[in-house]
């Protein structure tokens, strides 16, 4: 391990000007967390609570015979069976898809698609009752890759597929749900004016988010015919949303409560148990909880795709890069909806290119239906793309970093999906990269060394929140964003700074969909920015209303008044002055209080770039790979609590080393994964790895009040190909498919 | 008036022109009328009188959230993209 | 339904007793029968740590210990690591530096840094990562966990 002769995290902040924004409180729910007092889902408890079970299905392809529930449902302490039977009628194809996700109907598309729910009295009973559900298949040969599920004669999940091309049905019945393409210039006269040319294929499996806990939910659908789910999610709304859609319900007979979640990286954006304690809840009367095992999470949650991957990228001697081409096909699983879509618009965005063209393919195979993860789509794209830069600095012969920045994308570069780049800051994450004292450094005897830089676009979407004084002086923040790594605190100090109060002076609470306005999924990187958004404007909002108050109090005029770091003052006369706390207690006698809100959609969200430097060492008896140093640069616009930031970086690049060394689905020829245990799943633990450096770096988004650009996911991008370049250094080895486990490493010849 | 950026995969709608010049202050009337000018467009990109679902819409570099209300003006790109969200 | 063994117990230093069936884990009497949910569960099988507890001085993952095991013993959760209202220093540190995003895995990071820094209380790097080892965590990256503990170990050294 190095010592460290130079800071290890970093902030290269352009914008020093504030109060709150930038600090490192302590996070409002940190002492519920630290002391077991915060409720997650599995937490939950309510009187007369019932257990639910879900039988799956054992099989990856099977026609769906017959389901006889009648032994279980007999078995001493059973409350209630359902299966598909108990959902309304479906309109349209994909409406039923949805369903059968949840509770297959005809046919079973992957091992662990559920097939019926139990209640009881308690859930080993439950467990038990499943035993007892006899169920008859017609079993199918399985597709397990998009090589097999794109074959001539490849078995069809779906006979009502048909392949959709940017809104037209092709009419064309294939396992190929959509295929999606961009394409800039002229890709033959770029590759015809290349002096050099890199082309190869590169291939992913399936890995799983890996959150710790479990996916679950407490359903209670009550006498006046609401229905009330309590559950860990990414999105209450999106739950709501989607029980009323499944359940044919108008969404104000569904109230969702989010609990405190475990985790998600985009895995809990879907709804799984959710209905199914719903229908159970429905039929008993009674409050029905649900939790997942870990096999269950794995083996019926969504995962992010395996994928094929093709790249050809064209140079000249200079370094200039004349064409880049991209043909990518994502494992969708049981049902239509790969990341291809994402991963198309980010494989070469980091590059100002004259031509090129993508294909993407949507392909469904006998897997989980894949659910969004971190970016979804865009690192297995870079593990390809930025594998070929590395090789093609190599063959021109100059320093990787140096041949990104002489063809690195800035404001003005039209993508290669069309649109023209705002202001985004790759060029500085790039510089960060090469000044920094890990580049600077020589490697270790023994040690490669691989850099690459990633993109994700981040999303906007819409966010609500409410903001009411307190007589205190405090103020109560009410949001609909799920805190699943201490947003709130970086919501609230969005409202702190603008009102010039301490942040421990705002209480930030989550609350429940009857409660505040409609606000989309913690995901996409969007909370701090949205929901953050929001709550500047509810604060701005509450701001002006203060001043109004104020100048009725003296009697004054509103535009001459001014608040700021929370006093409220007159431009001209200095002896009108009030602090915001001594406002707050006179509100009640001045007539009432005090409450903001906004909701907002914004654009001008602003992509994320963010670069890795690894150092790794090969055992070259084992195989085994090392990482014995590593950098995450990113640029974050700005850094709200710079903690969480670093907290983001260093758990998006984490998860990435561990998709580049270790993890992956083994599936069985049958289809069924032989690894859905977090033993053999192996994700990194504390040992495997060193200190992980970061470098904010802070190219401020126009598009936002205080320029933030979302975090959470562009740092997951860049680690496969960063590790994959430091082996190809340490070891002569191109490995071209993830994981690069030690058999796999093995396996390869040096180049 | 503004420029529409045809993706390829629609390129068959508008005989393999790339960038077409529309009339139009909304996304709105820039789909009405580069369907008039090249039928097919509207049925390809809208539905129920709304973008569809798996379309974006981007304006100058910005993916819209207003859909078909969001103003164009006279010297704008238009980009119609596929509909992406994230973890 | 099998019939229920009556369990007796020191928990956080209160007695506790209990009823169990035989096959229910200590982690399902805990977070079930007693309605102690800080200590959690994350895979059932021992793998993921988030169910640490520590018995009669060493740390278990209470989901491979059954209920009726625990009795006579003495047990510690995540509920008795504070003093009061006062914040164990680990606990302090823990929201110091960061070191939880969601907060799942919290409850057993904080069981077994504690019984690390009885034992050894001026660990290495290595000898923390060692340790914690059985602890999963997937949102951090471990990086400001580990330096959580460096910190907590430098209080409870200063105080």
């Amino acid at each position: 391990m190095t010592t460290a002769d130079y800071e290890r995290n970093m902030v290269l902040a352009t914008d020093t000007d504030y109060k709150v924004i930038g600090t490192r409180p302590v996070r409002h729910d940190g002492a519920d967390k630290v002391t077991g007092r915060a409720i997650y889902g599995a937490d939950f408890d309510a009187a007369g609570l019932l257990h639910g079970k879900i039988l799956r299905s054992p099989h990856a392809h099977a026609k769906i015979i017959s389901i006889d529930t009648s032994k279980a449902e007999k078995l001493d302490g059973v409350k209630a069976v359902v299966t598909s039977k108990d959902f309304p009628q479906s309109e349209s194809r994909k409406d039923q898809w949805l369903k059968d996700n949840i509770l297959a109907s005809d046919k079973a598309l992957y091992a662990g698609q559920a097939i019926a729910g139990v209640a009881a009295s308690n859930p080993h009973v439950a467990e038990s009752a499943l035993g007892l559900i006899e169920v008859e298949y017609e079993v199918l040969p399985p597709v397990l890759t998009t090589q097999e599920a794109m074959a001539s004669n490849a078995s069809i999940l779906h006979d009502s597929l048909t392949t959709e091309e940017l809104g037209e049905d092709t009419g064309v019945v294939s396992n190929v749900a959509s295929h999606s393409q961009h394409v800039k210039g002229d890709i033959s006269k770029g590759f015809e004016d290349a002096d050099v040319i890199i082309e190869r294929e590169y291939n992913t499996k399936t890995v799983h988010q890996g959150y710790i806990e479990p996916h679950n939910a407490t359903a209670l659908w009550s006498p006046d015919g609401r229905l009330h789910v309590w559950c860990s999610t990414q999105g209450s709304f999106v739950v709501r949303d989607s029980l009323a859609e499944l359940l044919d319900l108008p969404v104000s007979m569904v109230r969702v409560t989010p609990t405190e979640i475990g985790g998600g990286f985009g895995g809990k954006i879907p709804i799984y148990v959710e209905p199914v304690a719903a229908l159970l809840s429905r039929k008993t009367g009674a409050p029905v909880k649900i939790v997942m095992s870990r096999r269950e999470t794995f083996e019926a949650s969504g995962p992010t795709p395996g994928s094929q991957i093709k790249i050809k990228i064209g140079a000249k001697h200079d370094g200039t890069l004349t064409a880049a081409y991209a043909w990518m096909a994502m494992e969708a699983g049981a049902y239509p909806g790969s990341p291809v879509g994402a991963a198309v618009q980010c494989v070469f965005s980091t590059y100002d290119v004259e031509n090129s063209t993508i294909d993407g393919f949507d392909v469904v195979v006998n897997k989980p239906k894949t659910a969004a993860y971190r970016a979804p789509g865009a690192p297995n794209a870079a593990f390809g793309a930025e594998q070929a830069i590395n090789e093609l600095a190599e063959k021109l012969g100059m320093d990787p970093i140096e041949l990104r920045l002489k063809n690195v994308a800035k404001e003005g570069t039209r993508r290669p999906d069309g649109p023209v780049f705002g202001k985004i800051g790759a060029k500085e994450v790039l510089e960060a990269m090469r000044d920094h004292p890990h580049y600077q450094s020589d490697k270790a005897e023994g040690t490669g060394r691989g850099v690459s830089i990633g993109f994700w676009f981040n999303i906007g979407f819409d966010s609500a929140c409410n903001i009411a004084v307190n007589k205190d002086g405090s103020v109560n923040l009410t949001e609909g964003s799920t805190d699943i790594g201490g947003s709130r605190t970086s919501i609230a100090m969005h409202a702190a700074e603008v009102l010039g109060i301490p942040v421990e002076d705002v209480r930030p609470s989550v609350v429940d969909t009857d409660t505040i306005g409609f606000t989309a999924v913690t995901g996409g990187s969007r909370t701090t920015f949205a929901t953050g958004w929001a709550a500047y404007e509810a604060a701005q909002d509450v701001k002006k209303q203060c001043i109004e108050r104020a100048a009725k109090i003296w009697d004054v005029d509103a535009n001459g008044l001014q608040m700021e770091d929370g006093v409220i003052s007159s431009k001209s006369d200095s002896e009108l002055r009030m602090t915001f706390k001594e406002l707050a207690e006179q509100l009640s006698d001045t007539g009432g209080g005090i409450s903001g809100s906004a909701s907002v959609n914004p654009s001008g969200v602003g992509g994320s770039f963010a670069g890795n430097i690894a150092d790794v060492s090969v055992d070259p008896e084992t195989g085994k790979t090392t990482v014995e140093r590593f950098t995450c640069v990113q640029d974050v616009g700005k850094a709200i609590h710079p903690s969480y930031v670093e907290g983001q970086m260093q758990g998006g690049s984490v998860q990435g080393i561990g998709w580049a060394l270790n993890e992956e689905y083994f599936m069985n020829d049958e289809g069924t994964m032989t690894n859905s245990s977090l033993l053999d799943y192996r994700m990194p633990t504390s040992l495997d790895l060193p200190m992980i450096d970061t470098v904010i770096v802070e190219v401020a988004n126009p598009g936002h009040p205080f320029g933030v650009r979302g975090v959470g996911e562009a740092n997951i991008v860049p680690p496969t190909p960063t590790i994959a370049n430091a082996i190809y250094d340490a070891t002569g080895k191109r490995m071209t498919q993830l994981p690069m486990s030690p058999g796999a490493i093995l396996s390869v010849s040096p180049e | 008036m503004a420029l529409v950026f045809i993706p390829s995969l629609m390129q068959n709608l508008s005989n393999g022109e790339q960038r077409v010049s529309v009339e139009g202050a909304n996304v709105r009337q820039i789909i009405d009328n580069l369907d008039s000018m090249f039928p097919g467009f509207k049925n390809r990109l809208v539905e129920d009188g709304r973008v569809k679902p798996n379309i974006s819409v981007a304006i100058d570099g910005e993916i819209t959230p207003l859909g078909m209300i969001e103003k164009v003006t006279e010297d704008s790109e238009v980009h119609f993209l596929p509909a992406i969200s994230g973890g | 339904m099998p019939a229920k063994t009556y369990v007796q117990t020191t928990i956080n230093g209160e007695h506790v007793d209990f009823l169990c069936e035989p096959r229910q884990s200590l982690l399902e009497c805990l977070r079930d029968e007693i309605g102690l949910t800080g200590t959690k569960e994350g895979c059932n099988d021992g793998n993921c740590g988030a169910c640490t507890v520590n018995i009669d001085g060493r740390i278990v993952t209470s989901c491979l210990v059954l209920g009726v095991e625990a009795e006579g013993a003495d047990i510690e959760t995540i509920e008795g690591v504070a003093d009061g209202s006062n914040l164990h220093p680990l606990q302090l540190a823990f929201l110091e530096n960061a070191a939880l995003q969601c907060g799942i895995c919290t409850p057993g990071f904080i069981i077994s840094s504690k019984a690390l820094l009885e034992q050894n209380p001026n660990p290495s790097e290595h000898e923390i990562r060692f340790w914690l080892a059985n602890n999963l965590c997937r949102c951090t990256g471990y990086d400001k966990i580990v330096r959580a503990v460096q910190d907590a170990a430098k209080r409870l050294q200063e105080a």
